[in-house]
């Protein structure tokens, strides 16, 4: 029954909303090297997407221009509007801070901040810090009984959980998550996961780029990257997520 | 904002207690810096007071002559002497010239106080006794070894008195003086004897005069001195006062270029350590910015720090600089060192200067930190 539910209001979100990601026939060069040819892809709001890929084939570069910290040399990117191919250094800290929310394979929490600190500096770049807000954060990831710990008084899946908290305690437009259980054992993947799966029946749009086929399958879409190509585009069954 | 104000002070002071061992080695470094500066400007200020004492056995630095075409008279003196601060007058010395013969040689006489020639003219070096009984005086050691007289021996003067009467003296030479001077041509006797002599009482030539001061306050007083006594100028001697600052212009150049060497080392010394620190904190960096700080954030979150570290050192240092120059004055100078205390801020902040110049370069290298690298996993 749960189940039905989730889907009719998947589907509700995909009429109602238009693609927040949209990226037209982008290259990236690396002097001689060509990372990414010629993709085109676009993302709806609410949406799940997972890229998949080898080693080598382009995820890290397809991540790095999706999350504003790279440029491609030729094409597009509209994220929410903003074409970010053409915007400043600048601009594109500005539209990290408020529009993505990041998710690291290796959480990449500060080690001498407490859980909740480390979720309040996100808020410290974006606009003022909030402790209540924070802490709400992470009790929406389960963690609240955790808030003065320190990253190394955490498991791994805490980690993460902490490094979700920090995603989204700005309210992003994209959550961009890069490996999110490539550390972790199988039981806090299933954790992780689960989270993915409440942010995504939330309406939260998600890119998880991901090198396991099991953790893509959770996805709408897997977005198959091959040599810097778009190899295939694969929608995955309702019953997975 | 003053929420996010204590959140930044909160992370800054965490990252600098979580990195203790390379914050103390930038603070030690700091802190002799700044104890240096402190230490080197409080004797560079107090150098001039320290050294007026030795300066004073250079001689005297001021002469007293009559305006006139007349001698001086000595109660004018007494009054000019009044003008000289208290404790910085070391003496006054009177000289009086008259022309003598001894066997039928012409010889320069000269009148005047021994005791005080003793403190105005410590260079003076006296083979044999001073003279301290009527009729005794010391020959220069030129006219000693020309006429090849010795201490012991009598000599008849004879010359004209204030009434142009002759005058004749037996003289008994008691030693020779040796100042490398044109005191080495003089024969010396007490002025007492030479006002018997030629019959006059309280005039001299010339009144020599020591006093622990600079320039600007030596042509203070020489001006109020020849407002206040007309018949009398007060003339600087421009060799002993020019010798005096260069001893002092190179003992502080000396001073202030040991500084700067210091203070030069101590950015190093910072910009290392900062720049280790930044090349350790890549990831926390690249975090941040991936996380949207901008540029002029992590900067100014690295000069924050810097600023702390230059205030904390630069206090550190201020205190251990002071207990310096006290050592040095004590070891040196045999006195304490008169403490500046408008010295331990400005020390201060020339060390949160310095500190911050040496963030300069470290923080250009952690605004070009890429934020991409943490999602390579670096």
């Amino acid at each position: 029954m749960a189940l039905v539910v989730y889907n009719l209001k998947v589907e509700m979100l995909r009429e109602v909303f238009v693609n927040i990601l949209e990226i037209q026939d982008i290259s990236k060069i690396y002097g001689t090297v060509n990372a990414l040819r010629n993709i085109t892809l676009s993302v709806q709001q609410g949406e799940w997407a997972a890229i998949m890929g080898p080693s080598g084939s382009g995820k890290t570069t397809m991540m790095n221009i999706i999350g504003c910290m790279d440029k491609p040399t030729s094409g597009s990117v509209i994220l929410d509007g903003d074409d970010i191919s053409r915007l400043s250094s600048e601009e594109l800290t500005g539209i990290r801070r408020d529009k993505i929310g990041l998710v690291f394979q290796q959480f990449h929490l500060v080690p001498y901040l407490t859980a909740l600190e480390n979720v309040m500096v996100a808020q410290y770049y974006h606009s003022i810090i909030d402790k209540e807000e924070a802490l709400q954060s992470l009790e929406r990831v389960g963690l609240q009984d955790r808030a003065e710990h320190l990253p190394r008084q955490l498991s791994g899946g805490e980690q993460q959980r902490v490094c979700i908290a920090r995603a989204l305690i700005n309210h992003p437009k994209l959550i961009l998550a890069d490996e999110p259980t490539g550390n972790l054992d199988e039981a806090n993947e299933g954790i992780v996961m689960d989270l993915f799966r409440q942010l995504h029946c939330g309406g939260s749009t998600i890119v998880m780029v991901t090198h396991d086929p099991g953790v893509a399958a959770h996805a709408e879409r897997t977005v198959v990257l091959e040599h810097g190509r778009l190899a295939r585009i694969t929608s995955n069954p309702a019953k997975d997520f | 904002m003053k929420k996010n104000t204590s959140f930044m002070i909160k992370m800054l002071c965490c990252s600098l207690v979580r990195r203790r061992s390379r914050m103390a080695a930038a603070l030690l470094g700091i802190a002799i810096g700044a104890a240096v500066l402190l230490g080197m400007v409080t004797l560079c200020y107090d150098i001039p007071k320290q050294m007026s004492k030795e300066f004073r056995s250079y001689g005297a630095n001021m002469v007293l002559v009559s305006s006139g075409r007349e001698s001086m008279n000595l109660d004018d003196a007494a009054k000019a002497v009044r003008h000289f601060p208290e404790g910085a007058l070391v003496g006054m010395t009177p000289f009086r010239y008259i022309p003598v013969r001894h066997n039928m040689l012409p010889y320069t006489a000269v009148g005047t106080d021994f005791d005080a020639v003793k403190k105005t003219s410590p260079y003076w070096r006296v083979s044999g006794e001073w003279p301290a009984k009527e009729n005794e005086a010391l020959v220069g050691a030129d006219i000693a070894e020309y006429a090849r007289i010795s201490p012991g021996r009598t000599l008849a003067i004879d010359g004209r008195n204030s009434k142009h009467a002759k005058f004749e003296a037996n003289i008994t030479i008691t030693g020779i003086v040796k100042t490398g001077g044109v005191e080495d041509g003089f024969i010396f006797m007490r002025l007492p004897d030479m006002e018997a002599m030629t019959e006059e009482k309280g005039l001299a030539d010339v009144a020599e005069i020591s006093c622990s001061a600079g320039e600007k306050e030596l042509q203070d007083i020489a001006a109020v001195v020849r407002t206040d006594v007309p018949s009398l100028e007060a003339r600087l001697v421009k060799r002993v006062i020019q010798s005096e600052a260069a001893v002092l212009g190179k003992l502080e150049m000396l001073l202030y270029l040991v500084t700067l060497v210091v203070l030069v080392l101590t950015m190093i010394c910072v910009a290392t350590t900062m720049m280790t620190v930044i090349m350790e904190r890549r990831r926390e960096i690249g975090l941040k910015k991936a996380l949207g700080a901008e540029d002029r954030r992590i900067a100014k979150e690295f000069f924050a720090e810097g600023v702390i570290l230059g205030l904390v050192g630069g206090l550190c240092g201020a205190i251990c600089g002071l207990l310096f120059a006290q050592f040095v004055s004590a070891s040196v100078f045999d006195r304490s060192v008169a403490v500046e205390f408008y010295l331990i801020p400005a020390a201060i902040a020339v060390s949160v200067l310095v500190t911050v110049a040496a963030c300069l370069l470290p923080v250009r290298r952690a605004v070009e930190i890429e934020p991409a690298l943490v999602l390579r996993g670096e």
